[in-house]
Protein backbone atom coordinates (compact mmCIF):
# COMPACT_ATOMS: atom_id res chain seq x y z
CA UNK A 1 0.00 0.00 0.00
CA UNK A 2 1.37 3.40 -1.00
CA UNK A 3 2.04 5.83 1.83
CA UNK A 4 -0.64 8.44 2.06
CA UNK A 5 -0.96 11.73 3.90
CA UNK A 6 -4.71 11.54 4.13
CA UNK A 7 -5.92 10.46 7.58
CA UNK A 8 -6.76 6.82 7.09
CA UNK A 9 -8.84 4.57 9.26
CA UNK A 10 -5.74 3.01 10.74
CA UNK A 11 -4.31 6.44 11.53
CA UNK A 12 -1.14 5.19 13.09
CA UNK A 13 1.43 7.70 14.23
CA UNK A 14 4.32 5.24 13.95
CA UNK A 15 5.71 3.18 11.14
CA UNK A 16 5.85 -0.57 11.48
CA UNK A 17 9.26 -2.17 11.22
CA UNK A 18 9.06 -4.69 8.45
CA UNK A 19 11.58 -7.18 9.84
CA UNK A 20 10.17 -7.32 13.34
CA UNK A 21 7.07 -9.43 13.94
CA UNK A 22 4.19 -7.51 15.50
CA UNK A 23 2.98 -10.42 17.59
CA UNK A 24 5.05 -13.38 18.73
CA UNK A 25 3.58 -16.25 20.69
CA UNK A 26 5.90 -18.98 21.84
CA UNK A 27 5.04 -22.15 23.73
CA UNK A 28 1.78 -20.75 25.03
CA UNK A 29 -0.20 -22.89 27.45
CA UNK A 30 -3.43 -22.02 29.17
CA UNK A 31 -5.17 -24.10 31.77
CA UNK A 32 -8.49 -23.44 33.47
CA UNK A 33 -8.12 -25.75 36.44
CA UNK A 34 -7.97 -29.27 35.03
CA UNK A 35 -8.94 -28.00 31.57
CA UNK A 36 -5.97 -27.64 29.25
CA UNK A 37 -7.28 -25.11 26.74
CA UNK A 38 -4.12 -24.05 24.91
CA UNK A 39 -1.35 -26.57 24.33
CA UNK A 40 2.00 -25.26 23.26
CA UNK A 41 0.80 -22.66 20.77
CA UNK A 42 3.34 -20.87 18.58
CA UNK A 43 2.27 -18.01 16.33
CA UNK A 44 4.07 -15.14 14.65
CA UNK A 45 2.18 -12.31 13.03
CA UNK A 46 4.03 -9.80 10.89
CA UNK A 47 3.21 -6.10 10.87
CA UNK A 48 0.35 -5.45 8.48
CA UNK A 49 -0.60 -9.09 8.34
CA UNK A 50 -4.18 -10.28 8.69
CA UNK A 51 -4.46 -13.64 10.40
CA UNK A 52 -7.81 -15.35 10.65
CA UNK A 53 -8.14 -18.00 13.34
CA UNK A 54 -10.77 -20.65 12.71
CA UNK A 55 -11.68 -23.90 14.35
CA UNK A 56 -14.48 -25.75 16.10
CA UNK A 57 -15.91 -24.25 19.28
CA UNK A 58 -13.85 -25.13 22.30
CA UNK A 59 -10.69 -25.32 20.24
CA UNK A 60 -9.13 -22.44 22.19
CA UNK A 61 -9.20 -19.72 19.56
CA UNK A 62 -10.98 -17.15 21.73
CA UNK A 63 -8.70 -17.96 24.65
CA UNK A 64 -5.66 -17.43 22.41
CA UNK A 65 -7.07 -14.07 21.37
CA UNK A 66 -7.73 -13.07 24.98
CA UNK A 67 -4.26 -14.14 26.10
CA UNK A 68 -2.72 -11.70 23.63
CA UNK A 69 -3.78 -8.68 25.69
CA UNK A 70 -3.73 -10.59 28.94
CA UNK A 71 -7.47 -10.62 29.56
CA UNK A 72 -6.57 -14.23 30.24
CA UNK A 73 -3.26 -14.86 31.92
CA UNK A 74 -1.18 -17.48 30.14
CA UNK A 75 -0.20 -20.49 32.25
CA UNK A 76 3.12 -20.79 30.45
CA UNK A 77 4.87 -19.43 27.40
CA UNK A 78 5.98 -16.13 26.00
CA UNK A 79 3.97 -13.42 24.28
CA UNK A 80 5.57 -10.36 22.69
CA UNK A 81 3.82 -7.42 21.12
CA UNK A 82 6.02 -5.37 18.79
CA UNK A 83 9.09 -6.90 20.39
CA UNK A 84 8.00 -6.17 23.95
CA UNK A 85 7.12 -9.02 26.30
CA UNK A 86 3.65 -8.76 27.80
CA UNK A 87 4.05 -7.14 31.25
CA UNK A 88 2.36 -8.46 34.38
CA UNK A 89 -0.57 -6.56 35.91
CA UNK A 90 -0.13 -2.86 36.53
CA UNK A 91 0.47 0.35 34.69
CA UNK A 92 2.79 -1.16 32.12
CA UNK A 93 0.18 -3.69 31.15
CA UNK A 94 -2.40 -0.92 30.81
CA UNK A 95 0.00 0.93 28.51
CA UNK A 96 0.50 -2.14 26.37
CA UNK A 97 -3.22 -2.82 26.18
CA UNK A 98 -3.68 0.67 24.81
CA UNK A 99 -1.59 -0.47 21.83
CA UNK A 100 -3.59 -3.66 21.34
CA UNK A 101 -7.15 -2.96 20.32
CA UNK A 102 -9.83 -5.51 20.98
CA UNK A 103 -13.28 -5.99 19.51
CA UNK A 104 -15.59 -8.30 21.45
CA UNK A 105 -18.36 -10.61 20.39
CA UNK A 106 -20.85 -8.74 22.57
CA UNK A 107 -19.55 -5.25 21.67
CA UNK A 108 -19.18 -4.22 25.33
CA UNK A 109 -19.82 -0.56 24.67
CA UNK A 110 -20.08 1.44 27.90
CA UNK A 111 -23.84 1.63 28.46
CA UNK A 112 -23.89 4.90 30.41
CA UNK A 113 -21.89 6.89 27.86
CA UNK A 114 -22.90 8.14 24.44
CA UNK A 115 -21.22 6.61 21.41
CA UNK A 116 -18.96 9.64 21.13
CA UNK A 117 -18.01 9.44 24.82
CA UNK A 118 -17.32 5.73 24.43
CA UNK A 119 -14.78 6.52 21.78
CA UNK A 120 -13.11 9.51 23.43
CA UNK A 121 -12.69 7.87 26.87
CA UNK A 122 -9.49 6.02 26.02
CA UNK A 123 -7.80 8.81 24.05
CA UNK A 124 -8.60 11.37 26.78
CA UNK A 125 -7.80 9.29 29.87
CA UNK A 126 -5.09 6.99 28.55
CA UNK A 127 -3.48 8.90 25.68
CA UNK A 128 -4.02 12.27 27.38
CA UNK A 129 -5.27 13.88 24.18
CA UNK A 130 -7.27 17.10 24.60
CA UNK A 131 -11.02 16.66 24.69
CA UNK A 132 -11.69 18.76 21.61
CA UNK A 133 -9.07 16.97 19.57
CA UNK A 134 -10.34 13.58 20.77
CA UNK A 135 -13.88 14.48 19.73
CA UNK A 136 -12.68 15.56 16.32
CA UNK A 137 -10.84 12.28 15.79
CA UNK A 138 -13.77 10.30 17.13
CA UNK A 139 -16.15 11.99 14.71
CA UNK A 140 -13.80 11.24 11.83
CA UNK A 141 -13.71 7.58 12.87
CA UNK A 142 -17.48 7.38 13.27
CA UNK A 143 -17.79 8.89 9.83
CA UNK A 144 -15.50 6.22 8.43
CA UNK A 145 -17.52 3.40 9.97
CA UNK A 146 -20.69 5.09 8.76
CA UNK A 147 -22.44 6.04 11.99
CA UNK A 148 -21.48 9.68 12.50
CA UNK A 149 -25.18 10.49 12.91
CA UNK A 150 -25.32 8.24 15.99
CA UNK A 151 -22.58 10.04 17.93
CA UNK A 152 -24.92 11.37 20.60
CA UNK A 153 -26.96 8.20 20.99
CA UNK A 154 -26.50 5.63 23.71
CA UNK A 155 -25.34 2.11 22.80
CA UNK A 156 -28.75 0.57 23.54
CA UNK A 157 -30.30 2.85 20.92
CA UNK A 158 -28.18 1.35 18.14
CA UNK A 159 -28.57 -1.87 16.21
CA UNK A 160 -26.07 -4.65 16.81
CA UNK A 161 -24.18 -3.90 13.62
CA UNK A 162 -23.98 -0.22 14.48
CA UNK A 163 -22.82 -1.04 17.99
CA UNK A 164 -20.08 -3.28 16.68
CA UNK A 165 -18.93 -0.61 14.24
CA UNK A 166 -18.86 1.86 17.14
CA UNK A 167 -16.80 -0.66 19.10
CA UNK A 168 -14.35 -0.91 16.21
CA UNK A 169 -14.13 2.89 16.13
CA UNK A 170 -13.46 2.85 19.88
CA UNK A 171 -10.60 0.40 19.40
CA UNK A 172 -9.21 2.40 16.48
CA UNK A 173 -9.30 5.63 18.44
CA UNK A 174 -6.38 4.32 20.49
CA UNK A 175 -4.35 4.00 17.29
CA UNK A 176 -3.47 0.43 18.13
CA UNK A 177 -0.56 -1.48 16.67
CA UNK A 178 -2.66 -4.64 16.49
CA UNK A 179 -6.39 -5.23 16.47
CA UNK A 180 -7.83 -8.39 17.98
CA UNK A 181 -11.30 -9.48 16.94
CA UNK A 182 -12.97 -12.10 19.11
CA UNK A 183 -15.86 -13.43 17.01
CA UNK A 184 -16.99 -9.92 16.09
CA UNK A 185 -20.02 -10.99 14.08
CA UNK A 186 -21.23 -13.99 16.07
CA UNK A 187 -23.77 -11.98 18.08
CA UNK A 188 -25.17 -10.17 15.06
CA UNK A 189 -28.32 -10.74 13.07
CA UNK A 190 -27.35 -12.07 9.64
CA UNK A 191 -28.31 -8.89 7.80
CA UNK A 192 -25.88 -6.88 9.96
CA UNK A 193 -22.87 -9.10 9.53
CA UNK A 194 -21.76 -7.55 6.26
CA UNK A 195 -21.70 -3.95 7.45
CA UNK A 196 -19.20 -5.01 10.12
CA UNK A 197 -17.17 -7.23 7.80
CA UNK A 198 -16.95 -4.38 5.27
CA UNK A 199 -15.30 -2.17 7.86
CA UNK A 200 -12.90 -4.98 8.75
CA UNK A 201 -12.02 -5.61 5.11
CA UNK A 202 -11.23 -1.94 4.57
CA UNK A 203 -9.05 -1.96 7.71
CA UNK A 204 -7.20 -4.97 6.40
CA UNK A 205 -6.69 -3.23 3.06
CA UNK A 206 -5.21 -0.24 4.83
CA UNK A 207 -2.51 -2.35 6.39
CA UNK A 208 -3.78 -2.82 9.94
CA UNK A 209 -2.29 -5.81 11.71
CA UNK A 210 -5.27 -7.96 12.60
CA UNK A 211 -5.91 -11.24 14.37
CA UNK A 212 -9.48 -12.28 13.76
CA UNK A 213 -11.26 -15.17 15.43
CA UNK A 214 -14.31 -15.81 13.33
CA UNK A 215 -16.63 -18.27 11.66
CA UNK A 216 -16.96 -16.02 8.61
CA UNK A 217 -15.14 -18.04 6.00
CA UNK A 218 -16.03 -15.45 3.36
CA UNK A 219 -14.09 -12.86 5.30
CA UNK A 220 -11.17 -15.24 5.67
CA UNK A 221 -11.08 -15.77 1.90
CA UNK A 222 -11.40 -12.09 1.13
CA UNK A 223 -9.14 -10.45 3.67
CA UNK A 224 -6.83 -12.94 5.32
CA UNK A 225 -3.17 -13.29 4.51
CA UNK A 226 -3.12 -16.47 6.49
CA UNK A 227 -5.63 -18.84 8.00
CA UNK A 228 -4.76 -20.54 11.25
CA UNK A 229 -6.80 -23.62 12.03
CA UNK A 230 -7.04 -24.65 15.67
CA UNK A 231 -8.38 -27.80 17.17
CA UNK A 232 -8.25 -29.07 20.74
CA UNK A 233 -5.95 -26.29 21.94
CA UNK A 234 -3.37 -26.64 19.20
CA UNK A 235 -2.64 -24.91 15.94
CA UNK A 236 -3.14 -27.76 13.54
CA UNK A 237 -2.68 -26.04 10.24
CA UNK A 238 -1.52 -22.69 8.90
CA UNK A 239 -1.95 -21.75 5.25
CA UNK A 240 -2.92 -18.96 2.89
CA UNK A 241 -6.72 -18.88 2.54
CA UNK A 242 -6.81 -20.17 -1.05
CA UNK A 243 -4.75 -23.16 -0.10
CA UNK A 244 -6.56 -23.80 3.16
CA UNK A 245 -10.04 -23.77 1.70
CA UNK A 246 -9.16 -25.55 -1.55
CA UNK A 247 -6.92 -28.24 -0.16
CA UNK A 248 -6.63 -28.48 3.61
CA UNK A 249 -3.66 -30.65 4.49
CA UNK A 250 -4.96 -32.17 7.71
CA UNK A 251 -7.82 -34.53 8.21
CA UNK A 252 -9.25 -32.45 11.03
CA UNK A 253 -9.33 -29.29 8.92
CA UNK A 254 -11.03 -31.20 6.11
CA UNK A 255 -13.56 -32.52 8.58
CA UNK A 256 -14.17 -29.04 10.01
CA UNK A 257 -14.57 -27.43 6.61
CA UNK A 258 -16.94 -30.12 5.41
CA UNK A 259 -19.13 -29.47 8.42
CA UNK A 260 -19.35 -25.71 8.06
CA UNK A 261 -19.43 -25.47 4.29
CA UNK A 262 -22.13 -28.08 3.85
CA UNK A 263 -25.05 -25.69 3.51
CA UNK B 1 -48.85 23.28 71.21
CA UNK B 2 -47.32 25.78 73.58
CA UNK B 3 -44.92 23.13 74.75
CA UNK B 4 -43.45 23.08 71.24
CA UNK B 5 -43.64 26.75 70.33
CA UNK B 6 -42.14 27.87 73.61
CA UNK B 7 -38.97 25.89 72.87
CA UNK B 8 -38.63 26.44 69.15
CA UNK B 9 -35.03 27.58 69.37
CA UNK B 10 -33.95 24.49 71.34
CA UNK B 11 -35.81 22.17 68.99
CA UNK B 12 -34.58 24.14 65.98
CA UNK B 13 -30.99 23.77 67.13
CA UNK B 14 -31.56 20.07 67.58
CA UNK B 15 -33.01 19.81 64.08
CA UNK B 16 -30.09 21.70 62.57
CA UNK B 17 -27.65 19.43 64.40
CA UNK B 18 -29.50 16.37 63.10
CA UNK B 19 -29.34 17.70 59.54
CA UNK B 20 -25.64 18.56 59.88
CA UNK B 21 -24.85 15.18 61.35
CA UNK B 22 -26.82 13.45 58.61
CA UNK B 23 -25.16 15.37 55.78
CA UNK B 24 -21.60 15.01 57.10
CA UNK B 25 -22.12 11.34 57.91
CA UNK B 26 -23.74 10.54 54.59
CA UNK B 27 -20.80 12.01 52.69
CA UNK B 28 -18.33 10.16 54.89
CA UNK B 29 -20.26 6.90 54.67
CA UNK B 30 -20.55 7.15 50.86
CA UNK B 31 -16.80 7.66 50.48
CA UNK B 32 -16.07 4.82 52.90
CA UNK B 33 -18.66 2.63 51.20
CA UNK B 34 -17.06 3.14 47.80
CA UNK B 35 -13.59 2.45 49.18
CA UNK B 36 -14.65 -0.68 51.06
CA UNK B 37 -16.70 -1.99 48.12
CA UNK B 38 -13.64 -1.45 45.93
CA UNK B 39 -11.49 -3.36 48.43
CA UNK B 40 -13.95 -6.23 48.32
CA UNK B 41 -13.69 -6.60 44.55
CA UNK B 42 -9.98 -5.87 44.36
CA UNK B 43 -7.74 -8.40 42.62
CA UNK B 44 -5.44 -8.40 45.68
CA UNK B 45 -6.53 -11.08 48.21
CA UNK B 46 -5.24 -9.14 51.23
CA UNK B 47 -7.29 -6.08 50.30
CA UNK B 48 -10.37 -8.25 49.80
CA UNK B 49 -9.88 -9.71 53.27
CA UNK B 50 -9.57 -6.25 54.80
CA UNK B 51 -12.79 -5.18 53.08
CA UNK B 52 -14.64 -8.28 54.26
CA UNK B 53 -13.39 -7.88 57.82
CA UNK B 54 -14.48 -4.26 57.86
CA UNK B 55 -18.00 -5.10 56.75
CA UNK B 56 -18.37 -8.08 59.04
CA UNK B 57 -17.15 -6.25 62.14
CA UNK B 58 -19.13 -3.06 61.69
CA UNK B 59 -22.34 -4.62 60.44
CA UNK B 60 -22.43 -7.16 63.23
CA UNK B 61 -22.15 -4.82 66.21
CA UNK B 62 -24.92 -2.55 67.51
CA UNK B 63 -24.38 1.08 66.60
CA UNK B 64 -25.08 2.14 70.17
CA UNK B 65 -22.34 -0.13 71.49
CA UNK B 66 -19.92 1.26 68.90
CA UNK B 67 -20.79 4.84 69.87
CA UNK B 68 -20.34 4.18 73.58
CA UNK B 69 -17.08 2.34 73.03
CA UNK B 70 -15.70 5.08 70.81
CA UNK B 71 -16.65 7.91 73.14
CA UNK B 72 -15.76 6.27 76.44
CA UNK B 73 -13.07 3.73 75.63
CA UNK B 74 -10.83 5.67 73.25
CA UNK B 75 -10.06 8.47 75.76
CA UNK B 76 -8.55 5.70 77.93
CA UNK B 77 -5.78 5.38 75.38
CA UNK B 78 -5.53 9.13 74.92
CA UNK B 79 -7.68 9.56 71.81
CA UNK B 80 -10.46 12.06 72.16
CA UNK B 81 -12.60 13.96 69.69
CA UNK B 82 -15.39 16.50 70.21
CA UNK B 83 -18.73 14.68 70.71
CA UNK B 84 -20.22 15.69 67.37
CA UNK B 85 -17.09 14.54 65.55
CA UNK B 86 -17.07 11.24 67.44
CA UNK B 87 -20.70 10.58 66.59
CA UNK B 88 -20.11 11.48 62.94
CA UNK B 89 -17.09 9.17 62.67
CA UNK B 90 -18.83 6.20 64.25
CA UNK B 91 -22.09 6.54 62.35
CA UNK B 92 -20.22 7.06 59.06
CA UNK B 93 -18.07 4.01 59.73
CA UNK B 94 -21.12 1.94 60.62
CA UNK B 95 -23.34 3.00 57.72
CA UNK B 96 -20.32 2.83 55.43
CA UNK B 97 -20.33 -0.94 55.91
CA UNK B 98 -23.98 -1.14 54.80
CA UNK B 99 -23.35 1.19 51.86
CA UNK B 100 -20.32 -0.86 50.84
CA UNK B 101 -22.52 -3.94 50.52
CA UNK B 102 -25.15 -2.05 48.52
CA UNK B 103 -22.47 -0.60 46.24
CA UNK B 104 -20.86 -4.00 45.80
CA UNK B 105 -24.23 -5.38 44.76
CA UNK B 106 -24.40 -2.55 42.23
CA UNK B 107 -20.93 -3.31 40.90
CA UNK B 108 -21.97 -6.93 40.48
CA UNK B 109 -24.79 -5.87 38.17
CA UNK B 110 -22.25 -4.43 35.73
CA UNK B 111 -21.36 -7.04 33.14
CA UNK B 112 -17.90 -8.54 33.10
CA UNK B 113 -17.52 -7.39 29.50
CA UNK B 114 -17.62 -3.75 30.61
CA UNK B 115 -14.55 -4.22 32.78
CA UNK B 116 -12.81 -6.16 30.01
CA UNK B 117 -13.55 -3.47 27.45
CA UNK B 118 -12.28 -0.83 29.87
CA UNK B 119 -9.05 -2.72 30.43
CA UNK B 120 -8.70 -3.44 26.73
CA UNK B 121 -8.49 0.28 25.89
CA UNK B 122 -5.73 0.67 28.44
CA UNK B 123 -7.56 2.02 31.47
CA UNK B 124 -5.93 1.07 34.77
CA UNK B 125 -7.94 -0.76 37.45
CA UNK B 126 -8.81 2.48 39.23
CA UNK B 127 -9.66 4.27 35.99
CA UNK B 128 -11.95 1.41 34.95
CA UNK B 129 -13.70 1.66 38.29
CA UNK B 130 -14.03 5.40 38.13
CA UNK B 131 -15.12 5.87 34.54
CA UNK B 132 -16.87 2.63 33.68
CA UNK B 133 -17.81 0.37 36.59
CA UNK B 134 -18.87 2.68 39.42
CA UNK B 135 -20.94 5.07 37.29
CA UNK B 136 -23.02 2.11 36.14
CA UNK B 137 -22.94 0.16 39.40
CA UNK B 138 -24.02 3.12 41.53
CA UNK B 139 -26.90 3.90 39.18
CA UNK B 140 -28.23 0.41 39.70
CA UNK B 141 -28.47 0.83 43.47
CA UNK B 142 -29.59 4.43 43.97
CA UNK B 143 -32.78 3.26 45.67
CA UNK B 144 -31.12 0.98 48.24
CA UNK B 145 -28.54 3.68 48.90
CA UNK B 146 -31.41 6.10 49.56
CA UNK B 147 -32.91 3.62 52.01
CA UNK B 148 -29.62 3.32 53.85
CA UNK B 149 -29.40 7.12 54.02
CA UNK B 150 -32.84 7.21 55.63
CA UNK B 151 -31.73 4.57 58.14
CA UNK B 152 -28.66 6.70 58.73
CA UNK B 153 -30.86 9.73 59.46
CA UNK B 154 -32.80 7.71 62.02
CA UNK B 155 -29.60 6.38 63.53
CA UNK B 156 -28.27 9.88 64.18
CA UNK B 157 -30.72 9.91 67.11
CA UNK B 158 -28.41 7.45 68.86
CA UNK B 159 -25.85 10.24 69.09
CA UNK B 160 -28.05 11.49 71.91
CA UNK B 161 -26.72 8.61 73.99
CA UNK B 162 -23.23 10.07 73.91
CA UNK B 163 -24.29 13.63 74.61
CA UNK B 164 -24.85 15.20 71.20
CA UNK B 165 -27.87 17.47 71.43
CA UNK B 166 -29.58 16.57 68.17
CA UNK B 167 -33.31 16.52 67.57
CA UNK B 168 -34.17 13.55 69.79
CA UNK B 169 -32.02 14.82 72.66
CA UNK B 170 -33.47 18.32 72.24
CA UNK B 171 -36.99 16.87 72.36
CA UNK B 172 -36.04 14.90 75.45
CA UNK B 173 -34.68 18.05 77.11
CA UNK B 174 -37.85 19.98 76.32
CA UNK B 175 -39.91 17.10 77.66
CA UNK B 176 -38.04 17.23 80.96
CA UNK B 177 -39.36 20.77 81.38
CA UNK B 178 -42.83 20.42 79.85
CA UNK B 179 -43.66 16.77 80.61
CA UNK B 180 -45.73 16.40 77.45
CA UNK B 181 -44.03 13.44 75.78
CA UNK B 182 -46.78 12.61 73.27
CA UNK B 183 -46.91 16.09 71.78
CA UNK B 184 -43.18 16.72 71.86
CA UNK B 185 -42.07 13.39 70.40
CA UNK B 186 -44.82 13.43 67.82
CA UNK B 187 -43.51 16.82 66.73
CA UNK B 188 -39.96 15.49 66.58
CA UNK B 189 -41.18 12.42 64.75
CA UNK B 190 -42.89 14.53 62.11
CA UNK B 191 -39.64 16.45 61.60
CA UNK B 192 -37.76 13.17 61.03
CA UNK B 193 -40.48 12.05 58.65
CA UNK B 194 -40.19 15.25 56.66
CA UNK B 195 -36.42 14.82 56.35
CA UNK B 196 -36.85 11.18 55.30
CA UNK B 197 -39.39 12.22 52.66
CA UNK B 198 -36.93 14.76 51.29
CA UNK B 199 -34.24 12.07 51.02
CA UNK B 200 -36.74 9.77 49.32
CA UNK B 201 -37.76 12.42 46.82
CA UNK B 202 -34.13 13.22 46.10
CA UNK B 203 -33.22 9.58 45.43
CA UNK B 204 -36.27 9.22 43.17
CA UNK B 205 -35.18 12.29 41.22
CA UNK B 206 -31.60 11.01 40.95
CA UNK B 207 -32.80 7.63 39.79
CA UNK B 208 -34.89 9.16 36.99
CA UNK B 209 -32.21 11.64 35.97
CA UNK B 210 -29.38 9.13 35.84
CA UNK B 211 -31.26 6.20 34.37
CA UNK B 212 -29.17 4.38 31.78
CA UNK B 213 -30.86 4.20 28.40
CA UNK B 214 -31.61 0.54 27.79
Amino acid sequence: MAPTTAPDLVGRAWSPQPDRPMVTVHGLHKRFGPLHVLKDVDLTVAAGEVVVVVGPSGSGKSTLCRCLNRLEVASAGRIEIDGEPLPAEGRQLARLRADVGMVFQSFNLFGHRTILDNITLGPVKVRRIGRAEARKQAMALLDRVGIADKADRYPAQLSGGQQQRAAIARALAMRPKVLLFDEPTSALDPEMVNEVLDVMVSLAAEGMTMIVVTHEMGFARRAADRVVFMDDGRIVETAPPDEFFAAPRTERARDFLSKILQH
Amino acid sequence: MDALTAHLSVLGHGLVTTVQLTVVTTIGAMLLGIVVATLRISPVPLLRTIGTLYVEVLQNLPLLALLVLFVFALPQIGIQFPLFTSAAIVIAAYQGAYLAEAIRAGINTVGKGQAEAARAIGLTFSQSLRYVILPQGLRAVIQPIGNICIALLMNTSLAAAVGVVELTQAANNVNLVEAQPILIFTGAGLAYMLLALIIGQFTGLLERRLAIVR
